[in-house]
Order: structure tokens, then sequence, then C-alpha cells
């Protein structure tokens, strides 16, 4: 079970975090920090698999940007790991060539339903049906 | 007032913060405009102003005020408010405030809205915080919705539903009838959300688990087709079809087929397929085989299954993708405990995966004993395959782990009390049961039940294992020594000792014959001194490489008391003058020194040794100063010479650099000589000689080094601390130098001595180094 997503940058700004249970907001930043400097201290030819106090992190690196989702014992790794490549890939698609800034702009688009992993198609008619340029 | 502004012009204007400061600054400043347009009940802006304050909220900042406006937004009619507001509330709020029961209303609502996206919001939020009381209200609604024709909204519903049985489990029934045609749907939305509340369903009740296992043939088919079916752009990812789904499907399959046969059975022919069709030069194959092996290792399959899972995992292991790999280890332990035999053949792979020291791999050890059972586990199966370091790694590992010594023996000696031939093992159990006999004995042990062993039985095991045939010179070695340190340890049996001790004073085998007449001398000449000598191994330093220059410490246990070698924790000193001398030299650029423990002090021992033995006719006598311990050094001599000596340290020695006098002042002149080593062109070695040309010897004589930031400096341990008077003799320390970036070498030096009868203290820098110790 997804515990949490994250994007943040090697400034360790986070740019979208989303939780699925609850965590205190102080306890947030801290985790993120936390969460951000464990995989900034990976190098390259380490797995993308990191084991962070009772949950498994899985990260990937996005030219500056890091997503990370944190999950619990039951989820399959390597499933997750695509998952996040699928959802950068809709996030290109949608925006033409996503960057940073996009992400930080756009808020309010990625907290669709991310419960499900659905298929990209689907996903993408999620997202353009909330219209950003409203807010 | 004016309009509030929008969120992107709040994000623009925070960006250009400089400083967290800055920033906390301009959130306040919008936090107070936030908030007195709230008490203006300023419907047009509301829904901005929750925007920026969830922006806000996401950096981390207080965000509380904002939750009756979400609340007021959802009530809105304008479906962007209604978009904000039931974002707000799932990030804002939660079953803690008391707020939340306020939205119930509202949701039931909105669940019946004519539009779907409305619907769809508000099956959202109640998915994500709806909290036990709002759950059993809203249960039947969303039952119902998971009926509609609608398939967005159903796959919404199906995911809802989730989260109400996972808060109020009781009301797992009510969904039954609605999952009936779950699995008929063609919407592959539908179709995973609705597989995920199977999962969770049979998760959570056996009963649901007896019922839905009549749906196995159906998912196998639904499996088929995704695997068979060509091409579909709507699903495709990367050439395979929706592999979510697969792997959630997959999953079902591993908990409906668990324990019972006819399921497995049915599962058998598609996991199969699954597994031999699935492309792996793609990482979403991969993903899709971890699930499949998973799932075949959990269900009553067919022996042949296993074979094709654990050749599957095999393959895996051998992949360069870190990531592929630590999931192959991952499952491998899994599958270890119930079957060995397959995994016996991949054995090698495992070993050589062992070497890789990919910190979440290496970290996997979630406990040290883990780890320890881990490493024996290997030893008991992989025995004679082990590298030659992992037996004083392991021994490492357990001195380290000071609370798990009685567990570690008393596991040790089980194993070894059945068979005594891998080598590895039983080395590693003899040198534990020399080191921690006492607590064998004394049968005190947390984590298992403690065994009664008396000492005689442990004397007895070891003295097999000298006698066997199977045991090395190497194991019989470490036997001895375990013998003879339980003669410390041990209190009635010190008699039988002695005799086991003497009997091998005249073993044809020169090494056996050595130690038990360097024993049989500590017991009859030096038996004062015995226990001193045969204390237990103090805690070893840990060495981030794998190499084995850790074993030198063990050194320590055959030096003669009078020399204080216990390696105290040099640690407190040296950093100390270290800062001290970051004082002095003021500098920003220069890094602390960290002298390591004494690592050298084995030679001048050895020396020692030498002489209180001197009566003795010992053969190979310069073999006498390492001592037994040091015997698994010997398959690794070039680092022997490491800790052994403070000379030069490499066997390509870089002829010709000039040598420089460092310093000259007082009497006092220091010399540098220079090795570069072939091998590392980036490690200067530098070998100070300290010669002292006045009357009065210069007592307490330290020296210390600091280089600029570029430069990572070594000092090892000084031959002594006085510089005889008349140049009749010279301190001789060795520094390393790490110069990466291949700058000019400098350093400063300051020494401190004692000198007739008044401490003297200089600073010096030394900045003629000759080109060829650096370049």
């Amino acid at each position: 079970m997804i515990k949490f997503f994250l994007m943040v940058n090697k400034q360790g700004q986070t740019r979208l975090s989303k939780y699925y249970e609850h965590v205190d907001i102080n306890k947030r930043t801290l985790l993120e920090t936390e969460v951000i400097k464990s995989c900034l201290s990976r190098s390259n030819e380490q797995c993308s698999f990191i084991e962070y106090k009772d949950f498994k992190l899985i990260y990937r690196q996005y030219a500056a940007l890091f997503i990370v989702v944190g999950v619990n014992d039951t989820e399959n790794e390597m499933a997750i790991y695509e998952f996040i490549h699928n959802f950068v890939e809709v996030l290109d698609e949608y925006f033409s060539r996503v960057s940073e800034l996009d992400v930080s702009f756009f808020n309010t688009v990625f907290h669709g339903t991310w419960q499900a992993h659905s298929s990209p198609y689907q996903v993408l008619v999620l997202a353009l049906e909330d219209d950003p340029t409203s807010v | 007032m004016p309009a509030p502004i929008r969120l992107r012009e709040l994000i623009r204007t925070i960006r250009t913060a400089r400083t967290q400061a800055e920033e906390r600054e301009m959130i306040q400043k919008e936090c107070a405009a936030i908030r007195s347009s709230f008490r203006e009940e300023d419907n047009t802006y509301r829904c901005r102003n929750v925007a920026k304050l969830l922006y806000m909220h996401m950096l981390g900042y207080p965000a509380h005020f904002g939750q009756l406006e979400c609340l007021k937004l959802i009530a809105s009619q304008k479906f962007t408010d209604k978009r904000i507001g039931y974002l707000g509330a799932m990030l804002l709020l939660d079953e803690r405030q008391d707020v939340h029961l306020l939205m119930t209303n509202c949701i039931k609502n909105d669940l019946n809205h004519s539009t779907q996206f409305v619907q769809g919001l508000a099956l959202c939020t109640l998915g994500c915080m709806g909290s036990s009381e709002m759950c059993r209200d809203l249960a039947g609604e969303v039952e119902k919705l998971l009926k509609t024709s609608n398939s967005y909204l159903r796959k919404k519903a199906a995911l809802c539903a989730v989260h109400v049985i996972r808060k109020v489990p009781e009301l797992m029934e009510m969904f039954l009838p609605a999952t009936k045609n779950l699995l008929n749907e063609k919407n592959h939305g539908v179709l995973h959300t609705s597989v995920v509340l199977l999962t969770e369903m049979c998760e959570r009740s056996p009963d649901m688990l007896a019922h839905f296992r009549k749906l196995v043939p159906q998912l196998v088919r639904i499996l088929k087709n995704l695997i068979m079916s060509g091409y579909s752009p709507e699903h495709d990812v990367s050439g395979i079809s929706d592999p979510f789904l697969q792997v959630r499907i997959l999953r079902l399959l591993r908990i409906l087929g668990r324990n019972d046969d006819d399921s497995s059975e049915a599962m058998n022919d598609i996991l199969a397929q699954v597994a031999t069709n699935t492309e792996t030069s793609k990482n979403v194959g991969n993903a899709i085989l971890y699930e499949t092996v998973l799932t075949i290792m959990d269900i009553k399959s067919e022996s042949g299954l296993r074979v094709l899972a654990i050749n599957i995992l095999g393959r895996f292991l051998l992949n360069n993708d870190k990531n592929i790999r630590y999931v192959a280890l991952t499952s491998l332990l899994k599958t270890v405990q119930t079957d060995h035999n397959a995994v016996q053949r991949h054995r090698s792979t495992i070993v050589d995966c062992l070497k890789d020291l990919d910190v979440s791999i290496k970290r996997y050890a979630p406990s040290k004993r883990w780890h320890i059972d881990t490493i024996m586990r290997v030893l008991t199966t992989a025995g004679s395959y082990v590298r030659d370091d992992a037996v004083p790694n392991l021994i490492q590992l357990i001195t380290n782990s000071v609370e798990m010594h009685a567990y570690t023996v008393q596991r040790l000696y089980k194993a070894i009390l059945g068979d005594y031939s891998q080598q590895p093992l039983v080395q590693v159990a003899a040198w534990c049961i020399g080191e921690y006999g006492d607590l064998l004995v004394s049968g005190q042990c947390e984590e298992e039940e403690p065994i009664q062993v008396t000492e005689d039985e442990v004397l007895d095991i070891l003295e097999s294992v000298l006698i066997s045939n199977m045991s090395t010179s190497v194991t019989r070695g470490y036997a001895l020594t375990a013998i003879m340190k339980l003669s410390t340890r041990f209190t009635c049996t010190v008699n039988r000792i002695k005799k086991v001790v003497s009997i091998y004073g005249s073993s044809i085998d020169v090494e056996l014959q050595q130690r038990a007449v360097e024993y049989n001398a500590l017991f009859k000449k030096y038996d004062h001194m015995r226990s001193a000598l045969l204390e237990r191994m103090p805690v070893m330093e840990k060495v981030t490489t794998n190499g084995p220059t850790e074993i030198v410490q063990t050194n320590g246990e055959t030096e003669p008391a009078p020399l204080e070698t216990k390696p105290p924790p040099s640690g407190p000193q040296p950093t100390s003058q270290a800062n001290d001398l970051l004082d002095l030299l003021g500098g920003n650029d220069i890094t602390p020194v960290i002298p390591t423990a004494p690592t050298s002090k084995p030679s001048s021992a050895g020396g020692e040794l030498l002489d209180l033995l001197g009566d003795i006719n010992l053969t190979g006598a310069p073999a006498a100063a390492p001592a037994p311990a040091s015997v698994p050094q010997i398959s690794q001599p070039p680092f022997l010479l490491d800790g052994l000596s403070s000379q030069p340290l490499f066997n390509d020695i870089a002829a010709g650099i000039p040598s420089i006098t460092a310093y000259s002042k007082n009497g006092l002149k220091i010399e540098f000589t220079f090795e570069r080593s072939n091998t590392n062109p980036s490690v200067t070695v530098i070998t100070i000689q300290a010669s002292n040309s006045t009357e009065l010897d210069m007592t307490d004589f330290v020296f210390q080094a600091a280089v600029p930031k570029t430069f990572q400096l070594q000092l090892l341990s000084p031959s002594s601390s006085i510089v005889p008077a008349f140049n009749t003799g010279t301190i001789t320390q060795v520094i390393k130098v790490l110069n990466p970036q291949k700058q000019q070498l400098r350093m400063r030096i300051k020494l401190t001595y004692n000198h007739k009868g008044s401490a003297m203290q200089d600073l010096a820098e030394v900045n003629n180094f000759p080109p060829q110790s650096w370049q």
C-alpha cells in the first residue's frame, strides 16, 4: 500500500506531496528532508529501493527532481518503479515536456485520483477534467 | 480590499525568496491577508484563497484555519469551488478534527449529484479521509454507486469501498452482492479497482477468501487475455499490456491459491505461461516476473514450476541492474526457508552478491542477529566456497555486536556439534567458543533457549576438531588457540587444557607445534601474565571496506601485558589535538588529521615476545611476530605488511624521489622520505624520521600534520615517543596522503615534546616537497 508520494527537488524543496495516511504536519517536513537526504546520498550504481524506518522508499530521479514513493512491505517494488515512470510519462504528455516549474504551478492538477494505477489514457482524461487555469 | 492574488502569483513570489526567513515572511503576510479575507465572508475569492492555503500547507506551514472554509466551499454550487474544497478536505482534514463530521451531509448530497464529476469528487474524498462514522453512514450510497452503469463512477466507488472496508470491516458483507459482476468488466480501470477490492476482502476475511476461490478460473482467463492480446495503445506500457493489472491479478491469485490445492492447480498453467512469455528486456517485464515468482513460491505449486521460479531468480541475480538483484535477493531469502536444494544451485551467485556492497543490500540486514544468522546459513550451506575474508569479517561483526555474544556462541556450538566439515564455519565457531566460552557454559542466552553445556563437552568438541582429518591446519590453529583462551575462562578443566596443549608441543605440524610450545611456556613461566594476555577481545574498529586490514587488530591478544597494547580508544585524544592544530592554524582550508589506532605496535611487540621466549628454539621466527590469530592473513600477503610495520607499505616502490628535510631547529631534525604506489597514483606515502642531535633525550614526542582541504591525510602510529640524544636513534612515523586532484603538496606540522625538563612546542610549514611526490 502506498503511504506517500513525494516530488522533491535536489535542494530539498517539496514540489508535491500526497500522504495516504495521516502524518502530523511538523513530522512531514522532517520526513521529507530525511527522505531526500537518503536519496541524495545514493550513487548511480546503487539500487532504487531504500529501507527507511518501517517502510520502503522507491525513488527515481528525473533531472533535478526526485520522485519518491513510500510503500509498506506488501508492494511489488518494481511495479511501483514502473508506476512512477508511467506517471511522469503522462505528465509529459499533458504538459508537453513537463518540467519542475509545471509541477509547482499546476499543483492542483496532480492532486487527482491517485489511488488506482489506471491506464495512462484514463489518467490523462482525469487530468484534463481539472482546469487549472481557473484558479 | 484589493482582490487577493492568484495562486500563481503567490508561487512566483515565494520562489523569489532567497532565504528561509524571507519565505516565512512572505507566507505570513499572505496568511494574514487570507485570514482577513475569510473573515469578510467573501464568496468570490474564497476558492483562490484556499488554494493558496493548500500550497502553503504543502510547504509545511500551519493551515488549520482554513478547514471551515473548505467546508463552505464544498457546500457551494460551483464545481470549481467544490473541487478545491474537497481537495482541501483531503489534505487538511482527518478524523481527528471534529469539523470533518460536518462534511458528511455534503458528501451524501454530492454522492447523488447529477454530475458524475461531483460524485467522483465526493467518492474520492470519502475514500481518502472518511472516518468510521462517516463510512458507516455513507456505505449504502457507495454500494449503490458500485452498481451503476457509469464505469468512471464504478471505478471510484470500488476504491472507496476498499477504504470503507478498511475502516469498518463489518460492512464487508454489504458489498458482496455488488462484487458478483465486477470481474466481467471490459474497462481496465474498473477491473483494476475491482481486483483491489477483492484482494482487500480476501485479506481481511477467510470466509470471503473461500467464497472468492471460485473466481480463480475467471481471473486466469482475464490474465490470459492480457498476455495474449495484441498491442493495445490504451493499455500499453513499454510493450506489455497493462502490467499493473497483471501484477494485481497475480497478487490476488497468490492470496487465493495459498494453502489450497485446487486453486493452485488451476493456476499452474497460466503462471508458467506468464513466466515464459513475458519479455524481460524491459523493467516492466521484470516486475511482472517478480510478482509471478512470489506467487509461485506462495501457493502449492508443482515442483517444476518452483524450479522455473528459482531459475528466474537466478537470472535476476546475474542481471546488471541493481534493482533487480536486490529484489531477487530478498525473494531468495524468503524461499531459502522452504526450498533449500533449488537455491543451492545459485549459491555461488548469492555469495557473489554478498561481495556487492550496495548499502540497500547491506542494510537489508535489518538487525545484527539477522546478519549473523544469514552469514551462518551461508557458511553452513556454501561452506567451502565462501571468500577467505568472510571469516574475519564475521568475527569482527560478532565482536561488535556485544549483545549477541551469548546467542551467537550457542548457535555456533550447536552448528558444529553435528558437523565439523565446513572449515569456515568451524573456524568461526572455534574462535567464538574460545572468546565466549564462559557465556556458553553459564547457559545465559536471551534470544534462544539456553542449552546446558559443560566445560568438558566444549573441550571435547574442540579436541575432536583438532584430531579430525577434515580440519585444515588453519582450523586446527584456531581450535588450539580457542582451547588456550578457555584456560582463563573455564575454571575446572585447566589441567585438561594444559595436557592438550602440551601434547601438541610435539605435533608434526609446525604451526601447531609452535603455538603449543608458546602456550606451554605461558603456563609454566608466565602464568601471571596468562589472564591478561588472554583477555576478551575488545570491540574492533568498524572498517568500511571489505578488506582484510581489520585482522591486524587481533594481534592485540598475544602481546605481553607490560606493553599497553589493548587498543585504547585513541579517538578522543587525537581529535582534541587535531582541534588544537586547527585553532592554531586558523585557516579555513586545512582539514583535521585522524591518526589511526595503534596498528603498528605488533612489530615491536613481536620483538619482545621473541625475547621472552628466546630460549625456545623457534622455527620460522618472523612468523612469531604476527602470532596465531593472524594466520588467515597469509592468503593476502600485500596487506600483511600494512599493520605490521611502519615501514614502506607498498611492494612496488617508485624509485628515486628525493627526500627532504622538513624541519630542523633546536637540534630536532625531521626528514621526509617518499614513496609512490604504482597501483594508486594519487597516494603518497611519507615516512618521517625524527632525530635529535642534542645531549638530552626528547620525550613525549608528538608529531601532527595538517593539509589543505583537497587532500586527505592519514597518520599512522609512531614507532615510539622518545627521540634519543646524540642521533643515536630516530622516531619513524608514516603519513599517507591522498591527493586526487594532484595539487601541490603543502603541509603544516606541529611538534610537541619535552626537552631539558621543559615542554616545547613548535609549528612549521613544509613547502619544499619535490614535484615527484605529488605529481
